[in-house]
């Protein structure tokens, strides 16, 4: 997640011959431009390859429409959730000392080392019918996997670390001077947060929510499982987008996820946005998630 | 942030809301490659039910690979009806849950299986390996592409039909022996029918596919017809496509006399007239002969006739150390 490169000083700091330089770098773009580039170009060369006129028409389409229309409710439920999630556990971890600390650490990175298959069928587990929760749901007609709370469940359980893990180094590195010279100045708790704790980690909460947010949209695995596949109900544009090219629809395949694409290019550009403005914001060429880093590690 | 929150709390309650105010709906869970099929069958049937009842009706079709179809079924996923292209996918709702009865296969007529198909083989265009028949399958360095037994009910009808043939010409000790050669000929063993057919075609692997003849069509549609040929063997298996009520969710739902006048609507002359324009073999014999012509006489055994039942099928052959991992093993 965190790219490494922005926090190489700038200027040279190398000694060896330019051609060493060149090489590596070449072969960095070259290794790039096969295995990112080209593939993200032939997502749109594949979904314009009909013409524009069948590509429009594809993202149209009815069902289409309702997978953009679950996946951006799926987005908006999950990324608030997580907002409040992020926040509170990154300022309990970051500003107070507590028993059990490094567990809670543990468990906020658990979603990303489990896979999202398996997260999908603990949910299946629970929820479903021969679940542990099975008979008590279905007794009272509630309905939480192969429906929209289930697809929420899902995506929200997948998305669980993004915002927390951006801002537990920011936090750590800010430490809590400030927040006690506003206690002691007499603010309230609430107050501190909302004037002293949040300006200082806007940038890095907004960097993690654009990338939870791509991480909510994109998801496939753990709402595969959980999605029961129903057309114009429980499809997002991932589970849409394997149906369609499991159709031999290609056209209609490749443009939903160009969609996707879109949106990923979408979400470097801010996440440079953000990086860049928090940079200047903070007077500093160092951009932000290095500058906590550097920090932390101090 | 609060207003977000906020609104996107009222945005998911009004999607959740949604489905109870429609009119009836009914969830038909299927197998990968029924869709072409369901897209011309549930106009028809609304149609069919507008002028019966005078209600409209919803109708929502769920894709993916059968068995995990199936499993979802059993999990939960409430569906009204459920398409299968085996027995066993779903005698595991009766296993699992009760939510069929037992004797789900006697209540609708043909063993509740309104068309049937049969495995054929799709060869590159003038067929260059000379294929004609099963022995054809099992000469040195062919290469033959099919799904994986195990996972696929594609790939396990065409070890049955491949078994089934032999064992009928020369016993059951000739019939491993040609299945055994036959799986040493396949390069890659795919998870499902589609991911088969891709492989086939797309990345132009193998000398020829063994897949339903409903898919050989849906391979012309979308490949062109001039791209390959359709071998019909002698002699092949009749795989039926059955289907059932899910008794627990209708009963739940109160669907269940919309849900058997969809499924009965399959037999009715317009039903089975749409299958075979989808290259799904009638049951209705005059429906039959009128597109005789795209359905050349083929030898059908069934998987009772060869293997007792589907169970015993799948006990011997598909279980971890059955037939198939043995004859596979060796490979």
């Amino acid at each position: 997640m965190a790219s490494l490169s922005t926090a190489a000083p700038r200027g040279i700091a190398t000694t060896e011959p330019a051609w060493v330089r060149y090489t590596f770098t070449g072969l960095a773009l070259t290794f790039l431009g096969l295995f990112l580039l080209v593939p993200l170009v032939s997502v749109f060369a594949e979904a314009l390859a009909k013409g524009w006129s069948l590509y429009l028409d594809a993202l149209i389409e009815p069902e289409a429409l309702f997978a953009m229309k679950l996946t951006l409710i799926a987005a908006l439920i999950a990324v608030p959730l997580n907002v409040v999630f992020g926040v509170a556990a990154a300022w309990s971890i970051a500003k107070f000392d507590f028993h059990g600390k490094s567990l809670l650490i543990t468990l906020i990175d658990l979603p990303f080392s489990v896979s999202p298959v398996v997260a999908g069928l603990t949910y299946v587990l629970m929820f479903g019918a021969q679940g542990w929760l099975g008979e008590w749901l279905s007794a009272h007609d509630i309905k939480i996997i192969f429906a929209v709370p289930g697809i929420v469940l899902a995506t929200v359980f997948v998305t669980f670390p993004f915002i927390a893990r951006e801002l537990i180094p920011l936090m750590q590195a800010q430490g809590a001077d400030e927040e006690q010279a506003a206690l002691v100045l007499g603010a309230t708790g609430w107050q501190t947060f909302w004037h002293i704790t949040l300006p200082n980690i806007k940038w890095g909460l907004l960097y993690g929510v654009i990338l939870c947010n791509a991480r909510a949209m994109g998801e496939f695995g753990a709402v595969s499982v959980v999605s029961g596949h129903i057309r114009g109900e429980t499809n997002t544009i991932p589970l849409h987008v394997e149906i369609l090219y499991n159709e031999y629809n290609f056209v209609g395949a490749f443009a939903c996820a160009s969609l996707l694409a879109v949106l990923a290019l979408v979400t470097l550009a801010l996440k440079t946005l953000v990086e860049w403005r928090a940079a200047r914001q903070l007077g500093n060429d160092v951009p932000l998630e290095a500058r906590a880093r550097l920090a932390a590690a101090k | 942030m609060k207003t977000l929150f906020t609104r996107s709390l009222v945005v998911a309650s009004l999607v959740l809301s949604g489905g109870a105010l429609a009119d009836t709906a009914l969830l038909n869970v299927s197998y990968d490659v029924t869709r072409d099929f369901y897209k011309d069958y549930n106009p028809a049937f609304q149609k069919y039910w507008k002028a019966k009842t005078g209600e409209n009706i919803t109708l929502q079709q769920s894709h993916g690979g059968s068995s995990k179809q199936a499993m979802s079924v059993a999990s939960g996923l409430s569906a009204d009806v459920i398409t299968m292209n085996q027995a066993p996918d779903i005698d595991l709702l009766a296993e699992r849950g009760g939510l069929v009865p037992t004797d789900w296969q006697k209540r609708l007529p043909n063993n509740a299986s309104p068309f049937v198909s049969s495995m054929v083989f799709i060869v590159r265009k003038g067929n260059p390996k000379a294929i004609k028949d099963w022995n054809d399958l099992v000469k040195p360095g062919l290469q033959v592409i099919l799904p994986n037994p195990k996972t696929s009910g594609n790939g396990r009808y065409t070890y049955l039909a491949a078994w089934g043939q032999a064992q009928k010409a020369g016993g059951e000790a000739k019939a491993r022996e040609y299945v055994g050669k036959l799986f040493a000929n396949v390069p890659v063993l795919d998870a499902g029918g589609r991911a088969a057919t891709t492989t086939f075609m797309q990345r132009n692997m193998g000398d020829v596919l063994v897949s339903f003849e409903n898919e050989a069509e849906m391979v012309a549609r979308e490949f062109g017809r001039g791209s390959f040929e359709v071998i019909y063997p002698s002699s092949s298996i009749l795989a039926e496509n059955p289907v059932s009520v899910v008794d627990k969710v209708v009963d739940k739902k109160g669907t269940r006399k919309a849900a058997e006048a969809y499924l009965n609507f399959l037999w009715s002359p317009e039903g089975q007239e749409i299958a075979a324009q989808n290259y799904l073999r009638p049951r209705d014999s005059k429906v039959l002969a009128k597109y005789a012509q795209q359905f050349p006489p083929v030898k059908l055994f069934t998987v009772e006739e060869v293997f007792g039942s589907w169970k015993k099928a799948m006990d011997t052959h598909f279980k971890d150390g059955g037939t198939f991992d043995q004859v596979y093993a060796r490979k």
